[in-house]
């Protein structure tokens, strides 16, 4: 197949303002991509036919022997259009099958294989080797116990998860025999669009300093979420009420001291920070009172 | 679960060389911030003795007799390493004000996405005035 592509016919800007103007993450990418253009052909090029260098987080608290943790060496041979993940599955198939790490889809949906990768929290399946210098070290996220080898516990990420309570709430569901549909604005829908990616892979709350200090800190993810629900229109003033109560308290949104390691490594780029700053905003808001 | 392994503060100081600017930011506003208290305190000190000073104390000074306000402050003026400090002073108070502008806009959440140029600016900003700050600070003092 050719990988020559023919222009795609040109779409029209769209209205609104947060996708006009200021570049998208992705964006920045493609840039950064046609830029160093040549020199990832380069790069790819020496690649091409050598092996990546590996280097792996194991521990097993069941095999004795295995109960220190160390650092496993890996060559893996190199592919074009490689990613992390890639390498460690070549890995646990030919070399040693009892390499263990969570994966499902490897599209960057699932949320599984958040990995901490040469010192950065990084989805495996949407990390291409290129990228990073060699060796390659991966070891499980940060400030979360581990189960084995790349597994973390992720209890506690999904108890502040459901701390928020994500769910929609709202009294005046339509009843289901008027066949009526709840329906959201547009511009609204624009709003919570980046806060409804989140896949759940805990990379935000691995890289938080804060949270990594205090465990009660609802940490970005969970945030997110409940930012999600609150900025939703749909929701009555007294629900969104109710959810600001929750994230105002001492371990909420104020815990966050805008260090911006959530955003920077998000690997849906979710703009954490900006949401969390939105919603002291909102708490500020309910709690002023001039007279 | 049967067991599983604590590894402790992964980012630790051992890992400076990866932390991001808003990272930097964070631990500059801090240490500003702690630099700034501790010089308040020295502040209060070196001003209180106005209070001496208005009650007719006095001391020598390069064999003058001088209130014990104005002697203090033309001592410590004296001494280089003094001067040295305080033009550290300004460069640790320059940097908190302008990271402190910029917190102020990522509060309002103004230009979030430009929050590490915004720091790189605060940098460069505060080691500019720093240097131009420098030959006023060190005018007349002997090394």
């Amino acid at each position: 197949m050719s990988t020559q592509q023919q222009e795609p016919e040109t779409q029209e800007a769209p209205e609104d303002p947060e996708m006009k103007g200021t570049q998208s993450p992705q964006e920045r990418r493609l840039e950064e991509k046609e830029s160093g253009l040549t020199e990832d052909a380069d790069s790819a090029g020496d690649l091409e036919g050598e092996t990546v260098h590996l280097k792996v987080f194991r521990y097993d608290p069941e095999v004795e022997g295995k109960q220190e943790p160390r650092f496993d060496d890996f060559h893996v041979p190199f592919e074009k259009g490689m990613t992390v993940l890639d390498a460690v599955m070549y890995a646990r198939d030919e070399y040693d099958s009892s390499l263990t790490f969570r994966h499902s889809c490897r599209q960057a949906v699932c949320g599984s294989d958040a990995f901490f990768v040469n010192g950065k929290q990084r989805l495996g399946c949407k990390t291409q080797i290129v990228e990073l210098e060699q060796p390659v070290r991966i070891e499980p996220l940060p400030h979360q116990e581990v189960v084995k080898d790349l597994v973390v516990d992720m209890d506690h990420f999904y108890d502040q998860m459901h701390a928020v309570e994500p769910y929609f709430q709202d009294e005046e569901t339509p009843a289901a025999a008027d066949l009526e549909e709840q329906r959201q604005s547009p511009e609204n829908r624009e709003k919570i669009k980046m806060s409804s990616r989140c896949i759940w892979c805990g990379a935000c709350m691995s890289s938080c300093n804060i949270a990594a200090g205090d465990n009660e800190y609802l940490g970005p993810a969970a945030i997110n979420k409940a930012y999600k629900f609150a900025m939703d229109d749909r929701e009555s003033e007294a629900i969104k009420e109710h959810r600001l109560r929750i994230l105002e308290q001492e371990h909420g949104v104020w815990r966050c001291q805008t260090q911006f390691s959530c955003t920077e490594v998000c690997p849906k780029d979710i703009p954490l920070t900006e949401h969390i700053q939105e919603l002291k905003r909102e708490a500020v808001k309910k709690n002023l009172k001039f007279w | 679960m049967s067991q599983s392994y604590n590894r402790g503060l992964i980012e630790d100081f051992g890992r400076w060389k990866e932390f991001s600017a808003g990272m930097w930011a964070w631990i500059f506003h801090k240490f500003t911030g702690w630099m700034l208290i501790g010089y308040l305190f020295t502040h209060i000190a070196v001003l209180s003795t106005a209070i001496g000073a208005a009650q007719g104390e006095t001391m020598m000074l390069a064999s003058e007799q001088v209130d014990v306000y104005t002697g203090t402050i033309q001592g410590l003026e004296s001494l280089f390493i003094i001067r040295v400090l305080e033009v550290g002073l300004l460069a640790v108070a320059v940097f908190h004000i302008l990271n402190g502008l910029r917190l102020l806009m990522v509060d309002l959440g103004i230009g979030l996405t430009a929050q590490d140029k915004s720091f790189y600016a605060s940098l460069i900003l505060t080691g500019v005035i720093t240097v131009a700050s420098v030959p006023t600070f060190l005018t007349g003092v002997g090394l």
